[in-house]
């Protein structure tokens, strides 16, 4: 094992691939919220319904979603290169690995946002039920506001496995850190450059950890 | 106003049903506090819960002010569920929300206006006595306050029946009876119709006007406050009132004590202005027999005097027997113990 020499790493690349990650994690983030966040609403209600043919449909999406959760990241971003393709045009670069990042990550934050719904008073939702809340009315002034805190810890969480699923994207041919990590560090014994991308990726959870956990303070008002 | 037809309410199929309310029939009329005494498991919680259908009969009718509550589609029954207001053990507010927004809360459901939620909650925050506390989140306050934001909150729709659900049982004897002096203003000043389900004797006897005792999923025994508390006839009842005004061991310690030759211990009921006259002394001077007082109690019920004495005569035969006769005579509920 030789020296370390941070002299030749090409910063302007490193600045481009910070960039892309960052891109990445924004894009498939917002996406996975959009996607996820409905979704764990459903579940929630769903799991909680009296009626038997809804029970039946929950018992289908929940199964759903656990394969999606169990089948490992690395398998399920392959399989769904012809996805990508059909949607965002190509299956590599930043915005081949969006769809893929997306459906990994959804239905575990939809499982999130289940568990922080459940995690909401029953006795409150009655009381609401109790004052002629509709349905709607229900999910959107009672079980958001009150899961608030825990909403956002689940938030919080996604984005940081968002960070280490942009990584693994690099090896169908993602962009950003991870594939610098890998293109440099694992396939061209380019070790400096391995480790200024996990430092800056480290960094990146850290911050993300830090504010939402202030989020989240700020918010709990129990 | 509330009319509950052969209510029944089993949870559970099969042989793990269990029957909370079987065939139960009770009327409750406009403005007034009706009460449901229960132990826990008689039914009383899944009684009041039904009235606004949280919890849905398996058979029966619930009308509430000429309306059939199990009939009603959806949005009817969203619709009709805004004039029934509730408050709960545990008060169940919005966490989230400030004591300003909790009271909001319904009058936002219902869509009001900005300006017609801003007057109506500072009118109710001063009426609950919370003025200074709007912007307080919920775990900011104690539970007399959030008990408050809750009578606030049902208040808000202006209903014309409010269901209290254990509403005092979680909080300390002082506070609980603030809270029953509020319901107790609140009822007479807008006639509002109030139903409340308790295992505390005191509760009722406090502010109720007619009670009935539920046990085993059915109405036991049911009336005007005095004449229940007073003249018991069921033994849950009587458990009830016991633990409120007699105490069973002393009882019997001053019983086994015995008197002075022929004696005769009896129960003298007072109820009204009568409780404060001095009835029993002048009937005593007049037959001339002695009297020694056992145990008692001299209290209200809801406004209404009342006094129970347990008193032992002693003297001729014949004249205890006259000063009975004389004591029922003069309106007084005697009954002889032993």
């Amino acid at each position: 094992m030789g020296g370390l020499n941070f002299n030749d790493i090409n910063w302007q690349e490193m600045g481009e691939a910070s960039g892309a990650t960052l891109k990445m994690l924004a894009y498939s983030g917002i996406f996975t919220i959009i996607l996820g966040l409905p979704l764990g609403i459903v579940l929630y209600l769903w799991g909680r319904s009296n009626n038997s043919i809804i029970r039946v449909v929950y018992s289908v999406l929940s199964l759903a979603v656990n394969i999606l959760r169990s089948v490992p990241f690395l398998i399920l971003m392959v399989a769904l290169i012809p996805l990508s393709k059909t949607i965002m045009g190509t299956s590599i670069g930043v915005l081949g690995t969006i769809p893929a990042l997306v459906i990994g990550a959804a239905p575990f934050f939809a499982r999130l946002v289940e568990t922080s719904l459940r995690e909401v008073d029953r006795g409150v939702i009655e009381a609401a039920q109790g004052m002629g809340a509709s349905t709607g009315q229900i999910v959107m002034r009672v079980l958001l506001p009150e899961a608030r805190p825990g909403l956002l810890a689940g938030v919080t969480i996604t984005l940081v496995t968002l960070v280490s699923y942009t990584a693994m994207s690099g090896m169908i041919g993602g962009g950003g850190l991870g594939d610098l990590a890998i293109r440099y560090g694992y396939y061209r014994y380019e070790k400096e450059v391995m480790i200024i991308s996990v430092v800056l990726m480290v960094i990146l959870v850290q911050l993300l950890q830090m504010a939402g956990d202030r989020l989240v303070q700020y918010f709990t008002r129990k | 106003m509330i009319e509950l037809k052969e209510l029944t309410k089993v949870y559970g199929k099969g042989s793990k049903a269990a029957i909370a309310l079987s065939g139960l029939n009770l009327s409750i009329k406009k403005g007034e506090i009706f009460g449901v005494i229960g132990h826990s498991g008689a039914g009383k919680s899944t009684l009041i819960r039904c009235i606004n259908l949280l919890e849905r009969p398996t058979a029966g009718e619930v009308w509430v002010d000429g309306v059939e509550l199990t009939a009603l589609g959806k949005g009817q029954l969203q619709e009709k569920r805004r004039k029934i207001g509730m408050i709960f053990q545990h008060f169940n507010l919005l966490s989230s929300a400030t004591v300003y927004d909790n009271i909001a809360f319904p009058l936002r459901l219902a869509g009001t206006s900005k300006s017609r939620i801003d007057q109506k909650v500072k009118e109710l925050l001063v009426l609950v006595g919370l003025e200074n506390h709007a912007n307080k989140y919920p775990a900011q306050l104690s539970g007399g306050q959030k008990q408050r934001v809750g009578v606030a909150r049902a208040l808000a729709s202006d209903p014309d029946v409010l269901l209290c659900d254990e509403a005092t049982s979680a909080l300390d004897p002082q506070t609980t009876d603030s809270i029953l002096r509020l319901l107790l203003d609140i009822n007479r000043k807008f006639h509002l119709t109030i139903v409340l389900i308790t295992h505390e004797m005191h509760v009722i006897q406090s502010i109720c006007d007619r009670v009935a005792v539920i046990h085993g999923g059915g109405i036991v025994e049911q009336g005007e406050v005095t004449e229940v508390f007073l003249k018991p006839k069921h033994e849950v009842t009587k458990d009830f009132i016991r633990s409120e005004t007699q105490q069973e061991g002393p009882l019997r310690a001053a019983l086994e004590a015995g008197g002075r030759g022929d004696t005769k211990a009896v129960k003298i009921t007072f109820l009204g202005q009568k409780t404060y006259e001095s009835t029993l002394s002048e009937v005593v001077r007049g037959t001339g027999v002695n009297f020694a007082i056992l145990q008692g109690t001299i209290s209200t019920i809801k406004d209404v005097p009342y006094g129970q004495l347990i008193v032992r005569f002693e003297g001729e035969p014949g004249a205890i027997n006259d000063t009975i006769t004389e004591l029922a005579a003069q309106g007084l509920d005697v009954e002889v113990i032993s």
